[in-house]
């Protein structure tokens, strides 16, 4: 990064430091918060979404659609969340490689041979001619949809819940105005129900957070994974030799998060305020009173 | 092999009672489920546990931040933020990384050398962990309940002359406590949900002897075959989350016994409000 930095070995005290913490390693490392920061930016809608469709479901008028949303809005109850994220990318990757060997491979040749899942090299996703980068994105992708899954159950039992503590007389007023059921949903359920749905949806948010770190265990190059990898220790052979830094790289990776939950507290306090405001419920009247 | 001789070698192969090897080749049903439930040894031992001690430290953070003193409070705040802002993933990873770092050969303390090498072991480092972690969770819902034990509970004390300790034992702790439990059962479930987290983090498994996930982990490696393990897993836990919910609801029922139809029946919500 400086010139300086060419024989970091002649090198003392803050000039060695600001080598260190620039190399490239280092810089990845930085980066890697970014990548947590993306996962967060790229779950929560997915997750709100299936949530959204998992609270409609389970709602539905037609049964199966009804099962199907009761079953996925109780599926993380009373399983860790670590055991899906542990399944889910295995599930997900072997059912493409399963699908796409059925279309692309001799259909007659079972995947499962004993102990071994096998298809052919055409099914095999992604390719193994393809490059790193492609390796990165594809196991990112499997991370998401792993989170988006589980989170998604979370919030569906969280907007379902909302849903269903919206005053009925509302919705029945609507109903006299000759509403359809959707026209219902669209103009008067779902505007009311945020307001319900904030306090959960908030303790959800720093769940999300929280559990980040988990993308570790999924094998992506997070900042757990290059703590650990930058702060072992270094033995003379390396450039910046030192002894076992990890607790360190942890105190930062801790104050990260410490950071993460306060400013989202903050926030989260902010928009449960805006949201309550002119709302029939006890914040909303307290609001009201200390206006006049 | 008959499924009895696969436990009687498996089933206690977590705390390293029976075969020293994991089995190689034939991994059958019986062999899965036995060996995922002998793991399931560590998720009681860490689940209990730590609800026993974290239980009372709770108790005492919950007072200690409702106190007037800001000596007791800070530090309460301060501790309880800690805990419960960070994941629980790097809170292993720092305590571990803080337990490797004492010295091998023990503290001198007062003449006395105290050995500082079974920190490191995740029978007692990640318990320690996992006692902290739940002490300040469980300690922001007690608090939460003290704050709102009725006023007129505490003037009718008052009317009676009790005070201090006794007012403390006789009506505000029972108070505090019916009002928190159907929240502290959540939190209790979600501790043992996340006595998982103890092998997958830097708490290494002594000669392969880990927890329910830990095997699980293992079989769907060695057999690419992931949809047998973990829905064993899965059933494990919703069979220990059904039996903690009844176990907390008795005592749910014992601490409401004065309030007819006061009592709620314990509905899990799953984290969402801790």
């Amino acid at each position: 990064m400086f010139e300086y930095c060419a024989d970091p070995k002649s090198l003392e005290g803050l000039q060695w430091l600001s080598c260190y913490l620039t190399t490239g390693t280092h810089l990845r490392f930085y980066a890697s918060f970014g990548t947590v920061l993306m996962l967060l930016a790229i779950t929560a809608p997915i997750a709100l979404l299936f949530g959204f469709g998992g609270a409609l479901a389970s709602r539905s008028l037609i049964a199966p659609v009804r099962w199907f949303g009761k079953i996925y809005t109780s599926m993380v109850r009373g399983v860790p969340d670590i055991v899906f994220f542990m399944f889910v990318p295995i599930a997900l990757d072997q059912l493409f490689e399963y699908l796409r060997s059925r279309v692309y491979c001799d259909a007659s040749v079972p995947v499962r041979q004993g102990n071994d899942f096998v298809v052919c090299a055409a099914a095999k996703l992604p390719r193994a001619d393809a490059a790193a980068w492609v390796f990165d994105v594809y196991g990112m992708f499997l991370a998401v949809l792993a989170f988006a899954l589980v989170f998604g159950a979370f919030a569906s039992n969280v907007l379902y819940g909302a849903m269903q503590s919206v005053p009925r007389a509302q919705l029945e007023t609507a109903e006299a105005y000759g509403m359809t059921q959707r026209q219902v949903t669209r103009r008067v359920l779902i505007p009311q129900m945020w307001v319900y749905a904030v306090p959960g949806l908030s303790n959800l948010w720093m769940i999300l957070i929280k559990a980040t770190p988990l993308l570790f265990l999924l094998g992506v190059e997070d900042i757990v994974y290059w703590a650990r990898e930058l702060g072992g220790s270094k033995t003379q052979s390396y450039a910046y030799p030192h002894p076992d830094w990890r607790l360190y790289y942890f105190l930062v990776i801790l104050a990260f998060y410490l950071l993460m939950t306060a400013v989202s507290e903050r926030v989260l306090a902010r928009v449960s305020r805006r949201l309550s405001l002119g709302q029939a419920t006890m914040a909303g009247e307290a609001m009201r009173k200390a206006a006049t | 092999m008959s499924c009895v001789q696969t436990i009687a070698d498996y089933g206690l192969r977590s705390i390293g009672i029976g075969e020293r090897l994991l089995p190689r080749g034939d991994f059958d049903l019986c062999t899965q489920v036995t060996l995922i439930g002998s793991g399931m040894l560590w998720n009681l031992y860490f689940g209990t546990l730590s609800v026993i001690f974290g239980f009372f430290i709770a108790n005492g953070l919950a007072l200690a931040k409702a106190s007037e003193n800001p000596w007791l409070r800070k530090p309460a705040d301060g501790f309880i933020f800690l805990f419960r802002g960070s994941p629980l993933f790097i809170q292993f990873f720092l305590g571990y990384q803080l337990f490797v770092l004492l010295p091998r050969a023990g503290i001198e303390l007062f003449g006395i050398t105290v050995a500082t090498g079974w920190l490191t072991k995740a029978w007692a480092g990640a318990l320690i962990v996992l006692i902290l972690n739940t002490a300040a969770y469980s300690a922001q819902i007690f608090h939460g309940a003290l704050q709102s034990v009725p006023k007129g509970d505490i003037e009718a004390a008052d009317a009676y002359g009790l005070t201090g300790w006794k007012k403390f034992r006789r009506v505000v702790w029972p108070t505090m406590m019916r009002l928190a439990w159907p929240s502290y059962t959540n939190e209790a479930i979600f501790l043992f949900h996340a006595t998982t987290l103890v092998f997958f983090s830097s708490f290494p498994a002594f000669a392969q002897q880990g927890d329910s996930l830990y095997y699980a982990n293992y079989l769907a490696d060695k057999t690419f075959n992931p949809f047998v393990a973990y829905p064993i897993v899965a059933a494990y836990f919703i069979l220990l989350t059904l039996s903690l919910i009844a176990i907390f609801g008795i005592v749910n029922r014992r601490l409401n016994r004065h309030l007819p139809g006061a009592t709620q029946k314990i509905r899990y919500r799953p984290k969402l409000i801790r």
